[in-house]
């Protein structure tokens, strides 16, 4: 079986301390989502997600807190729009958007964040293996 | 090339069961970047801390990679650590591999594959770590007030008595806010001005008050510690250098308006001060409604004044002062009578609100305490009170509960009760909510001894008919339509939050919530903080509550000025956003994204400039930047680029 490669950001707020909850209650998912943990996801810059996918990534997950919960208040909203823009150029770049993925992942939702990550991962097991070709 | 050396823990079995920990190490070993590798029982306890100290000593390691439990456990414990032997606390870094992934995968092999990852990814940010020191921050000590109500008064006697200078700003003439209008307050039923004059004069007589009444904040800049804030003192056309308050000006001043404390029951002189016991006791002159402003003579006050204190051409003024703390106490106002169509909209004139009642029960009031109806001075022998007006109604008024209204109104018939002994008090009632320390057995007794009638139901409209109001309602728990035709009748209206507070929350860059009212930092364990440092909500203006709460509530705000002002410095987290003057082309992009104003653009020198104190270091603006030139400390992207690869290399 095709196992995806896979980086996310989480936002240390929220979603890190949401996976952390889905450790300590002891949730099992799938192991092809590594994070890397940003003070916010608008910390992440398009570029980062772009770079990923140069490097072989086969999907991106952001995570941040839930509109109107952002620990900085208005950050989450930055990045809404971004991975907007960002998903119209991915279809430009000839990539399919649905290998980027932003979920709203709270503190208190373990469950969900497990949940995406095996949703996630399972759609992009589907998808196949990123084929990128420089323009 | 910096040294990193990593630590991998076993934290017993629960990483080393799933996680191949001498596997880990073994791979790893001569990953570039990696100086050192090895791994424990225990890195957290004693032995395993001691051994990261030795390791850094004898391997003249530059940063050190724990990978254990989730860094909110134990960062804090190995930067301290790390810290004994000299090392900068920012060069050790936690990689997450309990949380993340011993505890969520159970095959061996793919959960030590991930460990490395992760490990690798935190290895290649530690290679980038810069040594950071805590931004160090002066702070002013000396805070301001905003409201003097019961809730500002508490603050700044609790700040000043920590000694500590304050200055409180109350817009009106006098400060007491709407405590001094209420009558008796439950549920012990002291006179409200017994308890609260005292404070009053308190505030006055300070050595570390100052107290600026009729005046307001006109503007704020700065940040926490450091807030410049300027202060309009609005004109009082009597000159309170001179003036004694004798009096002599109100007795003899011939232009009779309504009084506002008096909730338009009473009258008061165009020269005024807003109640006899105010503080500070002397007077000013609304220019709206004095004969001299409006029609160029009179000036008998003028003339009257033994001490030459009246000033007809006095302006308003600014004052500006320097302070380190806000507390926002700007209290509430009574939702107006006027939006309750089915309740006359304000036009039947024995239909009033609670605060209004205040005024009827009150022994300084307009009627010396008597219950007597504003329209023909009767004593009514059949009072209905009515709870939850445009409170708990979301479909047409406001959706949140005002919290006081069960109380008072069960207080206002028991007063009533008190007053008009051959009297009946009805009371409509949503629920009641008699949560509080001795609420209940007040409410009991209202009922066992003052024989006060709770009628379960809504009031769907009232209307006049003749001397009297017919309140149409509905006993929810008998079924039945009631009729009462009623004296009197008392609204429990909503509170909002007072007017102004929308201006006053963009000019403090503080949140206000759905309903209006001020937004504390987290609804439980920061409830007396605004989300901008140094900014502190008391009272009514962050949400209804009652007396004994709002003092609770302003005494926690004093707690956490004087926990500010107990500081020398204030140490700020210095993993801030700064820029790279080479390569900043001014474009602007970072600034509008900034939620905290950190950031600026200097047009004459074609950059942004980062004020550090304000950046809370979210990142927003780096990943803006389209130039790189906004770099977040210890989050550069090169770093994250880094590591993004660091997690796809195989």
């Amino acid at each position: 079986m095709f196992e995806p490669k896979i980086v996310a950001f989480f936002c240390k707020w929220c979603t890190s301390a949401g996976a952390d909850l889905a450790g300590t209650s002891r949730l099992r998912y799938e192991p092809n989502v590594t994070g890397i943990r940003v003070m916010c996801s608008s910390r992440v810059d398009p570029e980062h997600v772009l770079d990923a996918f140069r490097n072989g990534a086969d999907g991106v997950l952001i995570g941040g807190c839930h509109p109107g919960d952002c620990h900085y208040q208005t950050g989450n909203y930055q990045t809404l729009k971004r991975v907007k823009l960002l998903k119209q150029m991915m279809t430009d770049l000839n990539i399919n958007e649905k290998r980027l993925r932003l979920e709203w992942i709270s503190a208190a939702e373990g469950k969900r964040f497990a949940r995406v990550v095996d949703e996630f991962t399972a759609e992009i097991r589907q998808l196949g293996r990123i084929q990128y070709t420089p323009l | 090339m910096k040294r990193v050396g990593v630590f991998v823990c076993h934290c017993g079995i629960n990483i080393a069961s799933t996680v191949d920990v001498s596997r880990v190490v073994e791979d790893l070993h001569d990953y570039p970047g990696i100086a050192y590798i090895q791994d424990y029982k225990y890195m957290c306890s004693d032995p395993g801390q001691n051994l990261l100290k030795e390791a850094i000593k004898s391997e003249k390691l530059d940063a050190v990679v724990i990978a254990a439990c989730s860094p909110t456990l134990h960062e804090n414990t190995f930067r301290l650590a790390v810290q004994t032997v000299g090392m900068n606390p920012y060069n050790c870094e936690i990689a997450n591999i309990r949380e993340q992934c011993s505890w969520v995968h159970k095959d061996r092999t793919v959960a030590t594959e991930k460990a490395k990852r992760i490990i690798r990814a935190v290895v290649e940010k530690a290679l980038l770590d810069e040594s950071l020191e805590p931004i160090k921050v002066p702070v002013v000590r000396k805070a301001v007030v905003l409201g003097g109500g019961i809730a500002g008064i508490q603050a700044a006697l609790n700040i000043a008595n920590s000694d500590y200078e304050v200055i409180l700003v109350e817009k009106q003439s006098s400060i007491g806010g709407r405590m001094a209008q209420l009558s008796e307050t439950f549920p012990t039923l002291d006179c409200s001005q017994c308890i609260l004059t005292p404070k009053m004069v308190d505030v006055a007589q300070h050595p570390k008050i100052r107290l600026l009444t009729y005046a307001e904040l006109a503007d704020v800049s700065g940040f926490v510690g450091n807030f410049k804030v300027k202060i309009r003192q609005k004109a009082r056309y009597v000159d309170w250098d001179k003036c004694t308050g004798c009096g002599l000006c109100i007795e003899k001043c011939p232009q009779k308006v309504a009084s506002e404390f008096d909730q338009g029951l009473g009258k008061r002189k165009a020269i005024f001060t807003p109640f006899a016991q105010a503080v500070p006791n002397k007077p000013v002159i609304d220019c709206d409604n004095c004969t001299y402003f409006k029609t160029g003579k009179c000036r008998v006050c003028e003339k009257l004044c033994p001490f030459e204190a009246i000033n007809f051409v006095e302006t308003d003024t600014y004052i500006e002062e320097e302070v380190g703390a806000i507390v926002v106490a700007t209290g509430y106002d009574v939702y107006p009578v006027l939006n309750m169509g089915e309740y006359g909209s304000g036009k039947i004139p024995d239909v009033v609100d609670g605060l209004t009642f205040e005024r009827l029960l009150s022994s300084s009031g307009p009627t010396g305490g008597e219950v007597r109806r504003p329209s023909d001075g009767k004593i009514p022998k059949e009072i209905v009170f009515i709870k939850c007006v445009g409170s708990r109604d979301p479909e047409h008024h406001f959706p949140y509960c005002s919290k006081i209204c069960c109380m008072y109104t069960t207080k206002h018939a028991m007063l009533y009760k008190h007053r008009v002994p051959d009297g009946q008090p009805y009371i409509f009632y949503m629920d009641v909510r008699a949560g509080g320390k001795g609420y209940e057995e007040f409410y009991q007794r209202a009922q066992d001894e003052d024989k006060v009638l709770f009628l379960r139901g809504k009031v769907s409209k009232l209307y006049q008919d003749d001397d009297k109001v017919v309140v149409c309602g509905i006993d929810t728990l008998s079924g039945s339509n009631v009729e009462i035709r009623a004296d009197l009748v008392v609204l429990a209206m909503a509170i909002r939050p007072s007017k102004g507070i929308e201006e006053l929350a963009k000019l403090l860059k503080i949140s206000i919530d759905q309903n209006g009212f001020l937004t504390e930092a987290h609804p439980k364990l920061r409830p007396v903080e605004s989300l901008s440092a140094g900014i502190y909500l008391a009272g009514c203006a962050q949400a209804p509550k009652d007396i004994p709460d709002t003092v609770a509530q302003a005494t926690a705000t004093a707690a956490m000025v004087a926990n500010l002002f107990a500081k020398e410095y204030l140490l700020h987290d210095p993993i801030i956003t700064g820029v790279d003057e080479e390569l900043c082309s001014g474009c602007g992009l970072c600034v509008a994204v900034c939620p905290y104003d950190a950031r600026k653009t200097n047009r004459e020198k074609g950059l942004v400039e980062v004020n550090e104190v304000l950046c809370e270091a979210c990142g927003a603006c780096a990943a803006a930047c389209p130039s790189g030139a906004a770099q977040q400390r210890n989050f550069t992207d090169e770093q994250l680029n880094r590591m993004v690869r660091a997690i796809l290399t195989t």
